[in-house]
């Protein structure tokens, strides 16, 4: 394949969303006959990239070439007459029609007068039998599992003569042998000579799949490489663009002085508060073992999207598990609710501060005392007097910039605005709190309050599970850090003795 | 010496002006004003047999199904919900009870009922109370928008209305009955007791409870209500119940006051008034803070405004043109974009925080 032209080639792709640069000059080569992998993570841009080559948002510049001519697909319909055909990760088909009538979907086998059903039929049969799918073509698409309406989206995209077919993360859904079902799938078709692109985060699915890996970063083009010659480590340090450094001070080091005075706290410490066990979900993680003592901070790595969010919403009732157990004390739990977590005494600020955080038109004061009037339940209302107590301490003791505790919480800073959230959770005196990316986009003075705040409580003897994209803040704010890979815990390091490096090693699993 | 007590009101009159209630109240007064000025015996109130009469007691007492509905819709829309069911479910309040005492005419026993009064009252709200669980339901637990599921009890209600009463308007002759809607108590009409008490009741509800921040909540957002541990969908399930308990309850007056019950006519288009009423008084369709007194004076200016075009004698073909206008002010007064437009043009910048 090296020899010969790419088939198709994007080159110095920008485009600008307003308030986003989502890519500059970005660009990708694809040859017939290949499987080449897209990687980066969340907001790299390769969505966007994706959406550019297929004629939903066209770029602002740049050029694409398919095989020799450069081309400037307007609309996905362009781009599938040109032969680029797309599977997105939520299968589009209309879920009623049979799968013949889905494939032919608006150009179906048409006689002079009239649809010709029965070649419709032997024609879509013959398409999915090519892929080695044998099945009634004639029932309704909803009838069959993801996987196969996957197929048959791919064979849709066969019947257009399609020569490049992209995937976009087509296995975030499927149970793992159909991920295998899938890959014989795309090797036949690679076999045949298909471009195949495959969008995906699975770290093991590429190194599977692909031949090639194409990186993307920050909206720019990181590197193309061969599979062969990459190794797991190098493609996650170059997916998440840092040399790995020497790691920093780590925070049961930096707490020895104190600790250090007498050696017995450390063994206090021990008592396992939470402990999950085979935790799991469908469409989610998958045999999670955690144990998140009181008095220690559990830091949790992964990639974006590699299932730490999931585990925590579990944890926190926000997502019901469907395997496994969860133990507090000992003694079995369920939690069924974010309620039921919140009276065993667990508190979550969540990832999305806007959406699933602060109640926007609420005032500071509301806001705060949220969680804790909920655990108390509706009859047994703080007074306003108690509420003002408890806002102003809050207030004063972290440092929370407002103009008084009645203005909407909206109105605030996005750093004061999780101060408010770490409020509302610390005034419900919790036993372990949960934290997912607590600080992401704020200040670095806000940054540190909070974590100066939630290490002080750690050391009180609260149990904390730390969620952070940034791998040296999960290193200093972590006693121990349970490493996340493709939605499954791969393994845990003591922070004491972890650098950038081990974890990342971790994280991209396998040889390194 | 009057110089210095001048702008601790005046800034008391701004932090009032920013108050929910301030403009409905504002818009009710000139009503009145205009009644005063285009007729005297507006607000003559005469004292026969003990008891209260004149307009103002009749728009009060006139406006009190509606306040009532009002009330009810003010909590499920500040859930950013909508319950467009209430009329329908007057009229089944108001059947069931009607067709429970019985619609027989026997010369001489007018005070003889086939149940007894309170088992009939309690059957009416019982079944409004159970309709709302539905509503509840349908939203809270399956899923529905809110404007579906309850439009679907919007035009079945009326069929349960008449399946019923048997497709006949029932003629209620039993005179206790009466009281409900017609009666004086103390001098003032009943109506006013059951307006009062329900306010009071609910006023107590959510806000000696913790209720009314739980359901502003979940109007603002309720994924993040449900991350602080609210039960959310507990929680709009019974506004839903509470709101058709209201509307029975209005049904019931109604049913009282024109002493029938009509499957096909009670509380119809009832639902527009309620809303508008809720809107008027100043609790926003997009759900969060919400006030309970605001939608009784959009109630009020509702009904006044009926009362008042009726009185000054507008032909009946441009009443409702002339209500719309009225209604269209008020709309625009209670729009946040333009109160701000009109601080921004005001005298001081204070108006901006």
């Amino acid at each position: 394949m090296d020899g010969s032209a790419p088939i198709l080639e994007m080159r110095g792709i920008s485009k600008r969303f307003p308030g986003v640069q989502a890519l500059s000059r970005a660009g990708l080569r694809l040859f017939a006959g290949e499987v080449h992998a897209l990687m980066g993570q969340n907001g790299a841009g390769k969505s966007t990239l994706i959406k550019v080559l297929t004629g939903v948002s066209p770029a602002d510049a740049g050029q694409i070439v398919l095989e020799g001519k450069e081309i400037r697909p307007q609309s996905p319909i362009a781009a599938q007459d040109l032969g680029i055909s797309t599977v997105y990760q939520e299968v589009n088909l209309c879920p009623n029609l049979s799968v013949a009538e889905n494939i032919f979907l608006g150009r179906g086998e048409t006689g002079t007068y009239k649809i010709k059903w029965k070649d419709m039929r032997r024609r879509a049969e013959e398409l999915l039998r090519g892929l080695h799918i044998d099945i009634d073509v004639t029932a309704p698409v909803a009838e069959y599992s993801i996987a196969i309406q996957q197929m048959a989206a791919i064979a849709r995209s066969l019947s257009t003569q399609a020569r490049v077919l992209i995937l976009d993360e087509p296995t975030s859904s499927l149970a793992e042998d159909e991920v295998n079902m899938l890959f014989a799938v795309i090797r036949r078709l690679k076999a045949q000579g298909m471009a195949v692109l495959f969008v995906t985060h699975f770290l093991d699915q590429t190194f599977d799949i692909s031949d090639r890996i194409t990186v993307l970063r920050n909206g720019e083009r990181e590197g193309e490489y061969p599979v062969a010659e990459l190794s797991r480590l190098s493609l996650v340090a170059k997916m998440v663009g840092r040399e790995l450094s020497e790691r920093g001070p780590n925070r049961s080091e930096t707490a020895e002085p104190e600790a250090g005075a007498d050696a017995e706290p450390a063994e206090a410490k021990a008592a396992v508060f939470l402990s999950a066990e085979n935790l799991g979900r469908r469409g989610s993680v998958h045999g999670v073992n955690l144990d998140v003592r009181s008095g220690e901070s559990l830091g949790m790595g992964g990639l974006l999207g590699s299932g730490r969010t999931e585990t925590a919403r579990l944890l926190f009732g926000i997502d019901r598990a469907d395997e496994g157990s969860i133990k507090i004390d000992g003694k079995t739990a369920r939690i069924g609710s974010p309620m039921d977590a919140i009276q065993h005494g667990l508190g979550f600020c969540p990832e999305d501060r806007k959406v699933e955080g602060i109640v926007g038109d609420l005032s500071v004061r509301e806001n705060v005392i949220l969680a804790l009037q909920a655990k108390r339940g509706v009859f047994r209302i703080l007074t306003r007097k108690r509420q003002q107590e408890i806002v102003d301490a809050f207030i004063r003791l972290l440092g929370i910039k407002a103009k008084d505790a009645e203005v909407p919480v909206s109105t605030l800073s996005g750093g004061n605005q999780q101060k408010a959230l770490l409020a509302r959770w610390m005034a419900t005196d919790p036993r372990m709190l949960i934290l997912d990316e607590p600080t992401r986009g704020i200040d670095v003075a806000a940054k540190l309050e909070i974590m100066q705040q939630v290490m002080d409580l750690c050391d009180k003897g609260m149990a904390v599970l730390f969620i952070s994209s940034e791998m040296d803040e999960v290193i200093k704010y972590s006693d121990k850090i349970a490493v996340m890979r493709d939605r499954r815990k791969v393994g845990e390091l003591d922070a004491g003795h972890a650098d950038e490096r081990a974890v990342f090693a971790m994280i991209a699993g396998g040889e390194s | 010496m009057s110089e210095p007590a001048a702008p601790p009101l005046a800034a008391r009159l701004r932090h009032l002006s920013k108050g929910p209630v301030f403009w409905p109240l504002v818009v009710l007064a000139l009503m009145l004003l205009f009644n005063l000025a285009t007729n005297a015996h507006f607000f003559s109130v005469t004292v026969r047999d003990g008891h209260l009469y004149g307009s103002l007691v009749d728009v009060l007492n006139r406006a009190a199904p509606l306040m009532i509905v009002s009330m009810g819709l003010t909590l499920v829309i500040a859930t950013k919900g909508i319950d467009i069911s209430v009329g329908s479910v007057m009229a089944i309040s108001g059947a069931m009870t009607a067709m429970l005492i019985g619609g027989k005419y026997v010369m001489g026993q007018e005070d003889i009922a086939a149940h007894p009064l309170w088992l009939c009252i309690l059957a009416g709200l019982g079944v409004a109370l159970l309709f709302g669980m539905w509503n509840g339901f349908l939203v809270a637990y399956v899923g529905l928008q809110p404007i579906i599921a309850t439009l679907i009890l919007l035009v079945a209600g009326r069929g349960v209305a008449q399946l019923i009463s048997e497709g006949q308007i029932i003629t209620v002759y039993y005179r206790p009955f009466y009281f409900v809607g017609n009666g004086f108590l103390l001098g003032f009409p009943f109506s006013y007791y059951i307006v009062g008490a329900l306010l009071v009741l609910l006023l107590l509800l959510t806000r000696k409870t913790a209720l009314g921040l739980f359901i502003e909540s979940i109007g603002v957002n309720p994924v993040a209500a449900r991350f602080a541990g609210l039960r959310v969908r507990l929680i709009t399930f019974w506004g839903y119940a509470l709101t058709s308990l209201c509307a029975g309850l209005a049904g019931l007056i109604i049913t009282s006051n024109v002493k029938s019950a009509d499957g096909n006519n009670t509380g119809l288009d009832f639902e527009l008034d309620a809303i508008l009423a809720v809107v008027l008084g100043g609790t926003s369709l997009n759900g969060g803070r919400f006030t309970l007194v605001g939608s009784v004076l959009g109630a009020l200016i509702i009904q006044t405004l009926t009362t008042t075009i009726y009185s000054v004698g507008v032909p009946p073909e441009i009443t409702l043109v002339v209500k719309a206008i009225v209604v269209f002010i008020v709309s625009i007064l209670q729009s946040d974009r333009v109160r701000a437009m009109l601080a921004a043009r005001g005298p001081a910048g204070e108006a901006v925080r």
